[in-house]
């Protein structure tokens, strides 16, 4: 036997197997097709967490996605463990583990309960109210406090070890919610032809359809009719049937996120299983059947285990045969409470008494209750229940006040009334109206191409739901774009109908300020909370919501939202929809990081470059840096070497005879046409009309702002054709910049651009000994200084491979870059290594290439620049062709601020004890006695050990700095105050003979 | 994600495959050298921020990697219209009222 309450012959699951499960160490039965929540109510447990704020003892309030209480850890093994699942949705498996939460020691004990007797220190706003003074206690003290006590569940502290999927996909017609009305238009659009989505949250379809054992259509039980539409439309080559898939959010242009459960109920989901899979839906319509949600009585100690909706509570009992009491009391302001007392009663379980606040409620229902002997009490309220972890009576008094009476129950089961699930359709940004005769607000305005249909858009009753949603279902589908309707609605031969209820706090809920009657369950918010809140000032509902926390939990205030506004409505003294409906957002339920990040994590976050030589590199023990995507080799560490050692090795060798050095990331672009130097000298500061093919040239991009974007070496292979490099971050967006103008203010220009990046591996070859390394290996270059001096380029071949050898410098030292195809890249790279062995030569990092291009002043854009520096700033003024009529940046350079004296201009530091070596960024002061805050005049941008100085080299933006030479500035540190001379910006071979040495 | 429609390409592309690049039909000037301080901050620094009707200029950048024009609403976020970049600004909007 699967539970003391499982009641023979109840339930859907006549021949289902037997499933093991424990919850807190204990071990039950549950069967197959169970969720965890009814398999804990078919063994009698109700006792299933302790609340946020009061620690609270609470149960199962629901049978579905709406939980606020009953949220439980489920473990598979050390990684797998989930915290926050609700048992109404986890479905049970042989052998799940599951632990409750937020208490200790134990479940029924649990010490943080001394917060509940407490509580008048945790009122609304209490956050803001209690922990102001001292201030400083806030950082050490109340935070980390409340952070420890505060919170649900734990979070894994292993890496997921499941992997996630992720689909896109389109369909005519997306049909989001699986009850009768969802099934109803899908099964008209489907009929059409059209491509269909038919999603829904449960494991089985039906929605309402699960527990309202009063409704058949097509002369069946309405369970098995959608069950059996649900296999036809499955079996139909148009359509896809979702179970388990939820959709979270509604977002632009009928674009819709679900996440679909794929083996979270499975006893062994295995490594082919994806966990989750994330679903993007693109659809043309949409139709929303999200369904209705009951709503809570609002009353003091309303959520002791054992209190829940009537309409969960039917269901535990038809869909899974469990009776959630054995005496058990019904409270309700609307008609379908009844229904569920009649089926407990025909199960054969007690109800004590019904309780309707309704005056003189008529109808079939109540008839139908009283005929079966259950006592009814109109006009009376249950003021408050008794029992602590488990309810044991209910206190009744006639809502006017009067006598009271206690009953005793081992359940209650509450309802007050139906709110539509508008949140989809609020999330499309659709404007919700008041419906002030049936209290609910229902879909108003349409801002996407969708439509709402059933319990959602407000419609009472399974017949007219059907039949506006296979209508609407039609509809969707020929708006499509369908040509064709073949089908027959179905037809509803009984159905119940319900609608109505109330609002807001119950005679039981006040005003007696001790009282806690629940709003929110899950943030612990009652209605005294929310009277408090709007007598502190608050006027606006989101100031409400956000004051006292109505609303804010995971559940998303599914049950409470409405109460929590009618209680504000009413202490504010105005109606519902002058105080208006707090923002719906995604996601609907809460989403796992898993489903959205899918496979973009670890080394597949975010895509990783490497040249062609980074295996050599790697073989070599390089150590690498991230810059951008690429991986570039920052040292070569020898054995015993730390990276200074490396470094000051690398420097002085390439000074000494020659370096190797992988510059294959930085930027290429070929700028190719009969207007290519037009373009360029409208791109770059620089001129460019009389440069000779064969010439490089050091070229300055500015923004139209003046300042500069880019910088680095081009040459003219042929008159029609440019050879531009980019620093290595900034090869994209110069490309971008370069289309941007090219395309749309100078299209008349007959120019192609291409990157080349990816298409050329670069090896500079720098040193002394550079020439005597690679010509060796070159043919048809003439390697002469008169043939291919300083800044010059020329093609050949390099070890039988086409090259475009450029003869120049970023070190200051005598310099080649080789460009080769990149498949040749490393292969020429070993070509030229051993030739380099031969003098001495070596391999070079990114951190050395930085020193002997500061050690000679060269910048660095992005550095040395930060996107404030002109090409005066930054004493290139030299590179700016004077005579142009235009150039991109020509206008700004010219503004009053940028020509203004006392700019930051980059200029040399040198620290007056040569071995101290500045921090860069740190700031630079004129008077370093002057009192806190100080002016800062500058900072520094480059700072490096140079072993080839043997001393400390900075670069640094300057105030005035130009006019500063010679002077002495302070840099201030938390250690002490250095002293440095303000110098030029070379500090090694300052006449630059070496470039021809 | 929002679709859009490139107007080289004459389809609807996500979101994902295009790039803003600010206001549209805002002309750099042939003799921008010569431009008065006034007229550089018009052109450079002031732009139009409304709640409503924006034209601004896209970039197919994953796809034909053409820039070109879109009018959109940037209250509901939707795209009214696209054209192709060097167009005249459309005097009349499909679907807008006023």
């Amino acid at each position: 036997m699967s539970g003391a309450f499982r009641i023979p012959g109840a339930g859907r699951f006549k021949q289902a197997k037997t499933a093991r499960f424990s919850f807190d160490g204990q071990s039950y039965a549950g069967i197959e097709g169970d969720t965890l929540a009814s398999a804990l109510l078919a063994n009698g447990v109700h006792l299933v967490g302790r609340s946020f704020k009061y620690h609270r003892p609470r149960g199962i309030l629901s049978a579905g996605a709406e939980e606020p209480n009953a949220l439980v850890e489920i473990k598979r093994d050390a990684a797998r463990k989930t915290p926050n699942v609700r048992a109404t949705v986890q479905e049970l498996y042989d052998g799940l583990d599951a632990q409750s939460q937020n208490r200790w020691p134990s479940l029924s004990f649990d010490v943080g309960a001394v917060n509940d007797i407490a509580s008048p220190l945790f009122s609304a706003g209490f956050y803001y109210k209690t922990f102001m003074w001292p201030k400083a206690a806030w950082k050490s003290l109340y935070e980390p406090k409340i952070r420890a006590a505060a919170g649900l569940g734990v979070s894994p502290d292993q890496p997921d070890p499941d992997h996630y999927s992720s689909r896109y996909a389109h369909c005519d017609v997306l049909v989001l919610g699986g009850g009768a009305a969802g099934i109803a238009a899908a099964l008209a659009a489907a009929e059409t032809g059209m491509r269909v989505i038919l999603a829904d949250e449960q494991a089985e379809f039906g929605g309402s359809l699960r527990f309202e054992t009063g409704a058949k259509i097509d002369g069946q039980d309405g369970f098995a009719w959608a069950q059996g539409t649900i296999a036809k439309l499955s079996a139909m080559d148009n359509v896809r049937v979702l179970s388990r898939t939820t959709a979270f959010g509604y977002y632009a242009q009928n674009f819709v996120g679900l996440v679909e459960r794929v083996s979270d109920h499975l006893k062994t989901p295995g490594h082919d299983l994806a966990r989750e899979r994330l679903w993007q839906i693109r659809a043309k319509r949409v139709v929303l059947a999200s369904g209705a949600i009951e709503r809570h009585m609002v009353f003091a100690d309303n959520d002791r285990p054992g209190i829940m909706l009537a309409g969960a509570a039917r269901t535990y009992l038809n869909h899974y045969g469990v009776a959630v009491g054995k005496n058990v009391g019904v409270y309700t302001a609307n008609d379908s409470a009844y229904a569920a007392a009649i089926d407990l009663k025909k199960a054969g379980v007690n109800v004590a008494a019904i309780i309707d606040l309704r005056d003189n409620p008529t109808g079939p229902v109540i008839d139908e209750a009283r005929a079966l002997g259950i006592e009814v009490n109109f006009g009376r309220a249950v003021i408050r229940a008794g029992g602590k972890l488990r309810v044991s009576s209910m206190t009744v008094q006639p809502k006017n006040g009067g006598g009271e009476r206690t009953i005793p129950v081992d359940a209650i089961l509450m309802s007050a009334g139906w709110t539509p699930s508008v949140h989809l359709f609020s999330q499309s940004r659709g404007k919700v109206a008041f419906n002030d005769e049936t209290k609910r607000f229902v879909p108003g305005t349409y801002a996407q191409d969708c439509v709402s249909v059933g319990a959602c858009n407000g419609t009472d009753g399974l017949s007219a739901t059907v039949d506006e949603a296979y209508a609407a279902g039609a509809k969707a589908a020929k708006d499509a774009g369908a040509k064709i309707a073949k089908g027959t609605k179905p037809k509803v031969d009984a159905s119940e109908s319900w609608s109505r209820g109330m609002l807001g706090a119950a005679p039981g809920a006040g005003p007696d300020t001790t009282v806690k009657a629940f709003v929110d369950f899950q943030n612990d918010v009652t209605a005294k909370d929310i009277r408090q809140a709007v007598h502190e000032g608050m006027r606006s509902i989101e100031h409400v919501k956000r004051f006292t926390t109505n609303g804010m939990a995971t559940d998303q205030g599914k049950t409470s939202n409405m109460h929590g506004l009618a209680i504000a409505a009413e202490t504010l003294g105005k109606p519902i929809p002058e105080v208006g409906l707090t923002t719906f957002r995604a996601p609907y339920t809460p989403v796992t990081f898993g489903a959205i990040v899918s496979h973009a994590r670890g080394p597949l976050f975010d895509p990783t470059r490497s040249t062609a030589i980074h295996p050599w590199a790697e073989a070599q023990g390089a150590v690498f840096e991230d810059v951008g995507q690429w991986k570039r080799a920052w040292y070569f560490p020898k054995a015993g070497e730390d990276m200074h050692a490396a470094v000051d090795r690398e420097c002085v060798a390439v000074r000494k005879t020659a370096g190797l050095f992988d510059a294959s990331t930085l930027g290429k672009i070929e700028v190719v046409g009969p207007d290519a130097a037009k373009f360029m000298e409208l791109l770059y500061t620089n001129p460019w009309e009389k440069l000779e093919p064969g010439r490089c040239r050091y070229g300055i991009m500015l923004r139209e702002d003046g300042f500069i974007y880019d910088d680095g070496v081009v040459g003219r292979l042929a008159p029609d054709r440019f050879h531009v490099t980019t620093t290595t971050g900034g090869a994209p967006r110069v490309m971008n910049h370069m289309e941007d103008y090219l395309q749309t203010e100078f299209p008349h220009l007959n120019v192609w651009l291409t990157s080349i990046t990816e298409q050329w591996a670069v090896i500079a070859v720098q040193g002394p000994k550079s020439r005597d390394i690679i010509a060796p290996l070159v043919e048809g270059i003439d390697m002469s200084d008169e043939a291919l001096p300083h800044m010059s380029v020329r093609e050949g071949r390099i070890c039988g491979v086409p090259t475009r050898l450029f003869r120049m410098s970023f070190t200051g030292e005598r310099g080649f870059e080789v460009n080769v195809p990149v498949d040749y890249g490393q292969a020429v790279w070993e070509a030229l290594w051993a030739e380099g062995q031969k003098h001495g030569a070596a391999a070079y990092g990114t951190e050395a290439m930085h020193v002997l291009r500061a050690e000679k002043g060269y910048i660095i854009v992005g550095q040395d620049t930060d996107g404030t520096v002109t090409p005066n700033d930054a004493g290139l003024d030299w590179a700016v062709g004077k005579k142009k009529p235009d150039f991109v940046g020509i206008r700004g350079m010219a503004r009053p601020d940028l020509v203004a004296k006392g700019r930051k201009q980059l200029v040399g530091l040198k620290t007056r004890d040569p071995k101290v070596v500045l921090e860069e960024g740190a700031q630079i002061v004129e008077d370093p006695k002057q009192a806190i805050p100080m002016k800062m005049i500058g900072h520094v941008t480059s700072s490096y050990w140079s072993e080839n100085c043997g001393r400390s080299i900075a670069l640094a933006l300057v105030a005035g700095g130009r006019d500063r030479m010679g002077d002495t500035l302070y840099v201030p540190m938390p250690n002490g105050v250095i002293e440095v001379e303000v110098t030029g910006m070379v500090f090694f071979d300052e006449r630059g003979g070496r470039l021809n040495g | 994600m929002l679709l859009i429609r490139c107007p080289y390409c004459e389809e609807e592309r996500p979101e994902l495959e295009f790039r803003n690049a600010g206001e549209a039909h805002i002309a750099r000037s042939v003799n921008i050298a010569g431009e008065t301080d006034d007229d550089f901050e018009k052109f450079f620094f002031i732009r139009s921020n409304p709640k409503g009707i924006i034209y601004e200029r896209w970039r197919h950048m994953h796809g034909c990697a053409r820039f070109f024009n879109a009018v959109r609403d940037t209250v509901t976020d939707k795209f009214v219209m696209t054209y192709k970049a060097g167009e005249p600004k459309p005097s009349k909007l499909p679907g807008v009222a006023k």
